[in-house]
């Protein structure tokens, strides 16, 4: 068996302007009928993740509150606060869970895409 | 072939018996027959006079087909036994047929036992121990008006209740100098008395009953007393006391203990091997036991050994708390002091008709057992205590709940977290295995404080205890980008005037936050700064209640609470509510503050309700802040004949003062119109109690996990005095609190507690009232209505968008269903991620 990794294989959706995006303050899309929350940081890196709250059921990832654990950044669930590292979506909390975390890119417009959905 | 079990008697020991062997592993190697000569399956004798007010079926004590189905149980109703055949192994029953057993077990219980009193067999006399005895006085009472228990016990108060549920003017009588001697001492006894004469029950104590007269028409109709006092009545109920029914034990030669019952051993069985008694009517280590918990041990002991398990028989712990007329009362260990040189402890206090007693061993160390009557909060820490050294003072453990800061030591196998059962060993134990330091990490381990987070305070104070003991001192630091607590954090932000995060994270701070300091920084700017939430450089400290300024509920939508002062509302606001809620179709609920609550909605929809909303006159309610909530009020003087001042016009004054005040937790105030209190403030943080002078104003009262009165803080104040406190209270409070330490024990926090706050805030001693009444004023000068202010600035409305990419797209996964005629988020279930 073989696999193929070649990025032009993954398919891109334009999501919004990059200026759309307050710093620290997420914003869900809805992608191909899934929902994904968006962040973006004071560096101006830009995370995609599952809006999907594991715990509680509902799409409220993209409203929880951003915060550094021992420096590493993540998004507390604004339902019961469990934080997800915004790298790999994983709960630090309770790694039995994660949030699947998706690629993002700038085109030269500063249109934020969303890939792999 | 198999085993033949006879169990004599279908009562609650009878069929706890039956269900523990059915559910044993080799259940089916066993056939039982049980007989009973009452007509219906075993119902619940402790709670009968529920029976009123219930009515039969809260009773049964059946599973449902739990006879019907099973082809190895036969009940045989309405057949009892008659005799026991010892040699042959055969009993015969009432109707004079014969079965064998390889093992019978008598649980034939007691019967009420009937004084021998002249005149007790007139019609309108009764017992209260079964359901027909039941049936049959509510039967009688229909055409009563005047009813008496005799007999103060245990059985007869409650057959006392049952008699005023009836309607009957009931008295009850009783030979010994007080009530419940049994179980209660003279002191704990008067305090019931008191209670139970408030609700209009007749007392007769010390009263020996000389005979018992009839009319012409043979019915009962006057109690005589020794000293020739009388009560003319028409119904007489007996409860004074109950008698093993061991008359078949008697019959076949098995022995009867010295006031009755038939004797067994620890194993519960009789001299003769094939034979147990279990329940009221067993003499088990000389001792008939009249509770059902005993008997359900015996049961268990029974069933073992049936089973081939060796078991025996505990000294129960007889311990009893209970709601008797509505009372409650405690009775626990030795409550009476019979241990030779036990040393008694009591509080009494005839006003709040509440008795506490301790009973402890003549070294004051060990507590032994003790008596609560009125106020029974101590009760659960207290019954963990007998036996064991004293871990307090006795006034501590009388008076004082376990918080945080009452230093009371909190027994290891006391439950913390009642949602996820963890007691206090073992968040001990992992604190020490795992060299835990935060709290957070309690949670993990253990779950405790995981559902509802009411316990989490309890957690600090057991790691700050474990932590103190091995030499570690409990750091104060908010969270880990800020090296300074709470209260610091607003000194450096006032003196320093800073007004964002980024300036008070890189000056005094290290890192980008985290969900613990930014919500904490934001709400000390929005007491002090006084600017808009969702101004953009404060958006991203906000909580997502604080960000859409509504409260999220479990399916992602928010609910709506708009301000309604003091919660008077007129009938055109009303129905602007009602049209704007049949407009968004949001479930509608009134609160427990006097607020009408609007749910389901969802993010895109909060400006449009609130446009609406904002026409109306309406503003927001706060509820979605740790801020100022609401002031509940009475009617008061304005409507109310009883009340001494305007209540509702005090709270509306109140609430529009401190209205969008933040605060380290929620704020709740009451105001009652007089002492009755309709308006539960002294449930309040701050609780104002109209008096015939002026106001009474109560301090740090608390509903929720840790309930709390609020304490007199100062008496017949006038409106402006009454201001002036609670405006420094409430700003020393925000300024020195802990984050999400509620009034009560931020309070208790406070060396010396609601006498050092009179003298920080009456008599200035910190010299800070200037600045306190300055800030307060800041606050009241710079309100401004944070949704209206929401709706006039496009940019903030630009957030409430449920999808960035397609604005007019909704959360499709949020689905309602209808119930009772409104909107019911549809439960969600975990799906694949």
């Amino acid at each position: 068996m073989t696999f193929t990794t070649s990025k032009s294989l993954i398919s891109w959706t334009p999501i919004c302007h990059y200026d759309d995006l307050t710093v620290e303050v997420g914003k869900a899309a809805f992608v191909k009928a899934r929902q994904v929350a968006l962040f973006r940081l004071s560096d101006n890196r830009i995370y995609a993740l599952s809006n999907y709250d594991p715990f509680s059921g509902a799409n409220v990832i993209s409203r929880g509150m951003i915060g550094t654990i021992s420096g590493e950044f993540v998004v507390y669930s604004p339902m019961y606060k469990q934080p997800f590292s915004l790298e790999t979506g994983i709960c630090i909390s309770d790694p039995r869970y994660g949030l699947t975390t998706y690629p993002i890119r700038i085109d030269s417009q500063g249109i934020i895409q969303i890939g792999g959905l | 072939m198999s085993f033949e079990i006879i169990v004599v008697g279908n009562g609650m020991v009878g069929q706890r018996f039956v269900e523990l062997i059915r559910a044993s592993n080799n259940s089916e190697l066993f056939n039982i027959n049980i007989f009973s000569e009452e007509t219906i399956p075993a119902y619940d004798r402790v709670n009968l006079s529920s029976y009123f007010t219930d009515g039969p079926q809260v009773l049964n004590l059946v599973p449902e087909q739990f006879y019907q189905q099973d082809s190895l149980l036969n009940l045989w109703l309405g057949e009892s036994v008659t005799e026991i055949n010892r040699f042959d192994k055969t009993i015969t029953t009432s109707l004079s047929r014969k079965f064998n057993y390889d093992a019978l077990v008598i649980a034939t219980g007691s019967s009420a036992f009937v004084p021998p009193i002249q005149g007790r067999e007139f019609q309108g006399c009764f017992v209260y121990r079964t359901l027909q005895d039941l049936k049959a006085i509510e039967r009688y009472a229909s055409r009563s008006k005047v009813g008496a228990v005799i007999g103060g016990g245990l059985l007869g108060l409650e057959a006392a209740n049952a008699l005023k549920t009836l309607g009957l003017q009931t008295h009850v009588i009783e030979m010994a100098p007080y009530l419940m001697p049994q179980q209660l001492d003279m002191g704990a006894s008067q305090a019931l008395m008191q209670r139970i004469q408030d609700l209009d029950i007749k007392i007769h104590v010390e009263k020996s009953i000389s005979c018992i007269k009839a009319g012409h028409n043979g019915a009962v109709s006057q109690i005589v007393f020794a000293n020739d006092e009388k009560i003319d009545l028409d119904l007489v109920v007996f409860s004074a006391g109950i008698r093993p029914r061991d008359e078949l034990g008697y019959k076949a030669g098995l022995g009867i203990g010295p006031k009755g019952g038939i004797v067994v051993d620890e194993k519960c069985q009789t001299l003769d091997p094939s034979i147990w008694a279990i329940g009221e009517v067993a003499c088990v280590q000389g001792n008939v036991y009249g509770l059902v918990g005993p008997g359900y041990q015996m049961a268990e002991v029974v069933a073992d050994q049936l089973q081939g398990k060796s078991s025996f028989f505990k000294t129960p712990d007889t311990s009893t708390k209970l709601k008797l007329l509505g009372v409650d009362v405690a009775s626990f260990g030795d409550a009476k002091g019979i241990t030779p040189t036990s040393l008694g402890v009591v509080y009494s206090d005839p006003i709040t008709k509440t008795y506490k007693k301790m009973v402890i061993d003549d070294k004051a160390k060990i507590l032994l057992g003790g008596i609560l009557v009125g106020d029974i909060s101590a009760y659960p820490l207290l019954k963990t205590l007998i036996g064991r050294a004293l871990t307090d003072s006795v006034e501590q453990l009388l008076f004082q709940n376990i918080t945080p800061s009452s230093g009371i030591s909190i027994p290891d196998d006391a439950q913390i977290c009642s949602c996820n059962a963890v007691s206090k060993a073992e968040i001990v134990s992992v604190i020490k295995d795992n060299n835990i330091v935060e709290v957070v990490d309690i949670k993990s381990c253990t779950k405790a404080g995981t559902s509802c987070g009411s316990c989490v305070p309890m957690l600090k104070t057991i790691l700050s205890e474990q932590l103190e003991a091995s030499g570690i001192v409990m750091s104060t630091n908010l969270c880990e980008h800020f090296e300074l607590s709470r209260p610091e954090l607003v000194e450096v932000i006032r003196k320093n005037n800073i007004t964002s995060f980024s300036e008070v994270i890189g000056k005094f701070g290290h890192g980008h936050g985290c969900d613990i300091c930014k919500p904490v920084v934001a709400s000390i700017l929005a007491s002090f700064a006084h600017e808009h939430i969702l101004d953009k450089k404060h958006l991203r400290l906000q909580d997502t209640n604080d960000r859409f300024l509504a409260n999220i509920q479990k399916n992602g939508t928010y609910s709506v609470i708009p301000r309604i002062p003091g919660g008077e509302i007129t009938p055109e606001k009303l129905i602007k509510i009602g049209k704007v809620a049949q407009e968004f179709n949001l479930y509608t609920k009134i609160t427990g503050a006097q607020r009408i609550d609007l749910l389901g909605a969802r993010v895109e929809q909060l400006p449009h309700i609130w446009k609406k909303l904002v026409e109306a006159g309406f503003e927001s309610g706060h509820a979605y802040g740790k801020a100022v909530r609401t002031v509940k009020s009475c009617v008061g003087s304005t409507w109310c004949r009883y009340g001494v001042q305007d209540s509702v016009g005090m709270a509306i004054d109140l609430e529009l003062r401190y209205r969008g005040l933040r605060s380290p937790h929620k704020i709740k105030m009451g105001v009652s119109g007089c002492a009755r209190e309709c308006a539960e403030a002294r449930g309040k943080d701050v609780g104002v109690i109209a008096t015939e002078k002026g106001w009474n104003l109560y301090l740090g009262g608390n509903g929720g996990f840790s309930p709390r009165h609020a304490q007199l803080f100062a008496q017949d104040l006038n409106s402006q005095s009454l201001v002036k406190y609670i405006d420094r209270f409430l700003m020393f409070y925000i300024q020195s609190a802990d984050r999400l330490q509620r009034t009560a024990f931020w309070i208790e926090t406070l060396d010396s507690g609601i006498d050092y706050l009179r003298e920080v805030i009456v008599q200035d001693s910190l010299g800070i009232c200037k600045d306190l009444d300055q800030a307060m004023q800041n606050h009241v000068n710079n309100y401004k209505d944070e949704w209206s202010q929401t709706l006039e600035d496009s940019e903030k409305l630009k957030d409430f968008v449920c999808f960035v990419n397609l604005p007019s797209q909704q959360d499709p996964d949020i689905v309602f269903v209808t119930e009772r005629d409104q909107i019911k988020p549809l439960q969600i279930t975990s799906k694949t991620f």
